[in-house]
């Protein structure tokens, strides 16, 4: 079988202190393969988040291990961990965090950028990936004057900019109207997902549901549902 | 890294609001410090005017002088004492004291009159107009063409006046290095004509200019002075000794060090809360930053980097207005003075480069605190 992108195993997280001291993840365990789309399903502080971060290697949990292509990211140090994520993973947030006093293509290119990409060839890359997601024609202009769904495919197109194998997106139909988010999602699943890459998404909207590869069920702080390779 | 550096350039200056303010702010201060400095260079310098107008490389006066605003007389065996030391050259006495002149409409001006030693003329002033020798001549004073040459109605050759119900005739009109502190014009006679003229205490060398042998000779000469009770002071320890009068003893130091710690401060909490407000609010765009795999040394580059370019293009700003500012009131106020420096300027640069570095700590402080988790917590 081959290497899942991501295995987590025995992910345990506490937040707080004292009688606040919360659970947030309880001996939580998957595996994300490439190739899939992975939802990971929930309600609201049922700890999808904290699982987002803690496999993306933001958030160090207090017991368990994370390999991302093999590597076991809770054993790197800071920037070895910086470099692995700017490198495997591209992350889509969920209010986008678009730099408003930069062009759409300018933060596209921030992740090239951060790679010490020089400006001039992040720019000419940028714009092919603003081409990729249909909005190559808005290059110029800085996010503000773009609509929410076009804001969102800009995050898209920054999160890949970078060619990374792993894709998060967090809650990424939170801000959108029911019809584009739905178009969102099918253009990641039609046009970015591949046979090397994995995407995971957190989200609580049913109305994208169809286009999973895969639900997982997070509940306080548990995670349940079917493995890895097995069908929907 | 250019890479980086370019995207906190176009981060900090696409925000114009805060960018202007932040100029406005450094280059506020800046104009400040260097202006004030500026006045209190050219304040200095006009109060040594006496120094650099005469040129002599070594000074012998009385100890308890600390200005030549006013003057303090020293016995003629003073002179006699300095120019039997082996180690001098020469040495002859100058004589500077106040005037009032009255001029050929009846009204009167204040003066300032040096009476240079009439053997050699030592410490004449280059002359425009007339010929020195002509000095000699009966009533002979030479005028000095600076921006207080109007108060004696710009004479010309020939210009007549009275000075203590002698007659005064203008037979030179000379420029000199530098103008005088006090707004009042200068003229230039012989040493002996200076005591006939005017009212004089019983002691009237006000100086004693001297020349020695070779520099080995400086330090022989001011001992020898000192055991005789004066001092003997060279060009630079002169010009030191009035600098720390009005620098310590007058009103004026301090005032004017009061002013430019204000613009300091002022400088500081313009620049220091805009910028700190400037990576609050993109507080989250930083934490996005982390997220995406920026390093903590990266950011904090880029923050020293927009600290830094903010200061130095305000320091730019501040001085070339200050600089225009100058230019401008010196074309009205001809004397004028104000007096940039390359100390004031390295003065305001460092004072620039701590406001930068202050308003730039807490900003790294707080990115360097910033948790990417955040980010998806908002």
């Amino acid at each position: 079988m081959p290497e899942p992108a991501i295995r987590a195993r025995g992910l345990v997280k506490w937040f707080g202190e004292g009688e606040a001291r919360t659970l947030a993840l309880n001996d939580v365990s998957v595996d994300a393969s490439f190739g899939e789309m992975l939802y990971i399903v929930g309600p609201s502080g049922s700890g999808k988040t904290t699982l987002l971060s803690v496999l993306s290697g933001i958030l160090r949990p207090d017991a368990g291990s994370v390999l991302l292509e093999g590597v076991d990211i809770w054993r790197l140090g800071g920037n070895e961990l910086a470099d692995l994520r700017l490198n495997k993973i591209g992350f889509v947030f969920q209010d986008y965090h678009l730099f408003p006093r930069l062009t759409t293509a300018e933060n596209v290119a921030i992740p090239l950028i951060l790679k010490r990409m020089a400006w001039s060839d992040a720019i000419a890359e940028s714009l092919k990936q603003l081409d990729a997601v249909g909005l190559k024609n808005r290059a110029e202009l800085p996010p503000v004057k773009l609509s929410g769904g076009e804001q969102q495919r800009v995050a898209i197109a920054r999160a890949i900019a970078g060619q990374p194998d792993i894709l998060i997106l967090d809650e990424p139909t939170a801000s959108l109207d029911g019809d584009t988010g739905h178009a969102i999602v099918g253009f990641v699943k039609r046009n970015i997902l591949n046979e090397r890459r994995c995407i995971v998404i957190v989200t609580h909207d049913s109305r994208i549901y169809e286009f999973a590869t895969r639900i997982m069920n997070m509940e306080n702080g548990r995670l349940s549902g079917p493995e890895a390779g097995a069908p929907v | 890294m250019k890479g980086i550096l370019k995207l906190a350039y176009k981060l900090l200056v696409n925000d114009k609001p805060k960018f202007r303010a932040l100029l406005v702010g450094i280059s506020f201060a800046v104009f400040l410090m260097i202006q004030m400095t500026a006045l209190f260079a050219g304040i200095l310098k006009r109060a040594s005017a006496t120094v650099f107008n005469l040129g002599a490389s070594m000074w012998v006066v009385d100890p308890s002088l600390q200005t030549p605003a006013y003057s303090i007389g020293m016995p003629d065996y003073v002179l006699d004492f300095v120019r039997s030391l082996p180690g001098v050259r020469y040495a002859v006495p100058v004589y500077s004291g106040g005037a009032l002149v009255k001029l050929d409409d009846g009204t009167y001006q204040s003066v300032s009159v040096v009476g240079l030693d009439d053997a050699s003329l030592l410490g004449r002033p280059p002359l425009i107009e007339g010929r020195i020798d002509d000095i000699y001549g009966e009533n002979a004073f030479i005028a000095v063409k600076d921006a207080e040459f109007a108060k004696l109605h710009s004479p010309h050759l020939g210009t007549e006046f009275q000075v203590n119900d002698h007659r005064g005739v203008i037979v030179g009109i000379a420029r000199v290095p530098s103008g005088g502190l006090f707004g009042i014009p200068t003229l230039y006679t012989t040493y002996k004509r200076a005591l006939e003229y005017i009212p004089n205490p019983r002691f009237t060398t006000s100086y004693v200019l001297v020349e020695t042998k070779s520099p080995r000779d400086v330090a022989y000469v001011q001992r020898e002075v000192r055991a005789l009770g004066y001092l003997a002071l060279t060009r630079d320890e002169f010009v030191d000794r009035i600098s720390a009068f009005y620098k310590f003893q007058t009103g004026i130091g301090l005032n004017i060090l009061l002013m430019t710690v204000m613009s300091f401060l002022v400088g500081l909490s313009i620049s220091g809360q805009t910028f700190y407000s400037f990576v609050v609010e993109n507080i989250e765009k930083f934490g996005a930053l982390k997220a995406m795999g920026a390093k903590s040394r990266e950011l904090m580059l880029m923050i020293l980097f927009q600290a830094a370019f903010i200061a130095l293009t305000g320091y730019g700003l501040g001085v070339g207005f200050c600089t225009l500012v100058i230019a401008l009131a010196k074309l009205r106020i001809p004397d004028y003075a104000a007096l940039i420096t390359y100390w004031n300027l390295a003065f305001a640069l460092v004072m620039v480069a701590i406001i930068a570095v202050i308003s730039s700590y807490f900003g790294v402080r707080r990115v360097l605190r910033i948790e990417p988790f955040d980010i998806f917590r908002t």
